[in-house]
């Protein structure tokens, strides 16, 4: 068995110990960082995307309850702009129709007036065209004269 | 050092040999530039292009994603093992996933012509080095983070007291025959392995263009096979590496 060969010893344990020094001194210093670095930095790489795509989608989420918020803002104002419009149609019809009630009123009361006025006057006529009739009647009938006055205080007695 | 580098021909053990390929001395030690030294610079080079060639995309390509699913996968196995406790050890777990792990699937290529294919983790002294650099290692931290209470760890807890010498006695053995099963797995999954593959390709030979064909089916499905042993190899000693630094910086027992 050649493995148990003595003199082939030495130089395997010289050469071992070099060529293994050499490589655990490479692997230490330049090896192991340079994949650790590259391994990290993609985990790194990895975590900041995906805290990125998280940020992102806050951010949407943000603007959508903005923009939903405002919509309700909206919502609510153009109520309020009708509700107004409404209010101020509303009045505005009252105060015409108050101001068209009174206008109506005076002139009824202006034509109740004036009806109660020509009603008195008419009364008035008729009680002048009585007493001349009147008059008439009797100095035709009895052949005298009659005074106004006497006529008239009959007719009153009539009445 | 074997110097019988002529043509193996079927000796199926002909593949672990060692040759040397340029012979260097450090006083009366011999550190020579051998075949398994080469392997050794394969397998180190071959990791490192793979580690530090590779792009670093945000979306990784091919062999980015190689590098960065053997990073997860250790760390991932250190998370579950020693919780956050043993990260300064990563650098060290992972060197030892890949070093294994490359030398187990260098030794399953083949590129005829080339180079001669060889597996540095198939001869006991390099896992045995490696397992005992392990041990040594959660020893020391064992001591230094827990002082001479790391020695607890031979007591169990809540045994009658009748047991418990035996019971110190075997957790004593069970500690110190660490490095050894830790290493003997290692190489002798790979030394077993890679001698079956080879006692078929005997068979193959031997048993000619009629029936050849049987042996030479079998190896392809253990081909498969040894690929997932060098897999799996690779992740048992990382696994173990990682228990028994727990043992030593948690001492959960």
């Amino acid at each position: 068995m050649p493995q148990l060969d003595l003199a082939t010893w030495p130089p395997q344990l010289i050469w071992l110990t070099i060529t293994f020094g050499i490589l655990y001194l490479v692997i230490s210093k330049f090896a192991l960082p340079k994949i650790g670095g590259t391994i990290e930095s993609r985990q790194n790489r990895i975590a900041s995307d995906l805290d990125e795509a998280q940020r992102l989608k806050d951010d949407s989420e943000k603007a959508i309850a903005a923009y939903e918020a405002a919509l309700a803002e909206a919502k609510a104002k153009a109520h309020g702009i009708a509700q107004e419009t409404r209010d101020t149609l509303k009045a505005e019809i009252e105060a015409e129709r108050a101001a068209l009630d009174a206008e109506l009123n005076a002139r009824l009361e202006k034509a109740e007036a004036s009806i109660a006025a020509t009603k008195a006057e008419a009364l008035q006529s008729v009680e002048q065209v009585a007493a001349d009739a009147a008059g008439a009647i009797v100095s035709q009938l009895i052949g005298g004269k009659t005074t106004a006055a006497a006529v008239k205080k009959a007719i009153a007695d009539v009445k | 050092m074997a110097s019988n580098s002529g043509d193996g021909g079927l000796n199926p053990m002909h593949q672990f040999e060692i040759s040397t390929i340029a012979e260097i001395k450090l006083g009366s030690i011999d550190a020579s530039f051998t075949n398994a030294s080469l392997w050794m610079v394969i397998v180190v080079a071959s990791v490192c292009l793979l580690l530090l060639l590779s792009s670093s995309k945000l979306v990784p390509s091919r062999l980015q994603s190689v590098g960065e699913l053997a990073y997860e996968f250790v760390a991932n196995m250190m998370r579950d093992i020693l919780g956050d406790s043993g990260r300064s050890f990563f650098p060290l777990v992972f060197t030892l996933f890949m070093f294994v792990l490359a030398a187990n699937m260098w030794g399953m290529i083949n590129i005829p012509g080339v180079l001669k294919p060889f597996t540095v983790t198939s001869h006991i002294i390099v896992t045995f080095a490696m397992a005992m650099f392990v041990f040594v290692l959660a020893t020391v931290v064992g001591f230094v983070k827990h002082g001479v209470g790391y020695l607890k760890l031979f007591v169990p807890s809540g045994v009658p007291t009748v047991l418990l010498p035996l019971l110190v006695v075997i957790e004593t053995i069970s500690y110190f025959t660490r490095p050894i099963s830790l290493s003997v797995r290692l190489f002798a999954n790979m030394m077993a392995g890679h001698t079956m593959l080879k006692v078929f390709a005997g068979f193959v030979v031997s048993m000619g263009i009629l029936g050849g064909w049987a042996p030479l089916a079998f190896m392809v499905a253990f081909t498969g096979l040894e690929f997932l042993v060098a897999f799996l190899q690779a992740y048992v000693f990382a696994v173990l590496t990682c228990i028994y630094l727990n043992d030593a910086i948690n001492m959960h027992h």
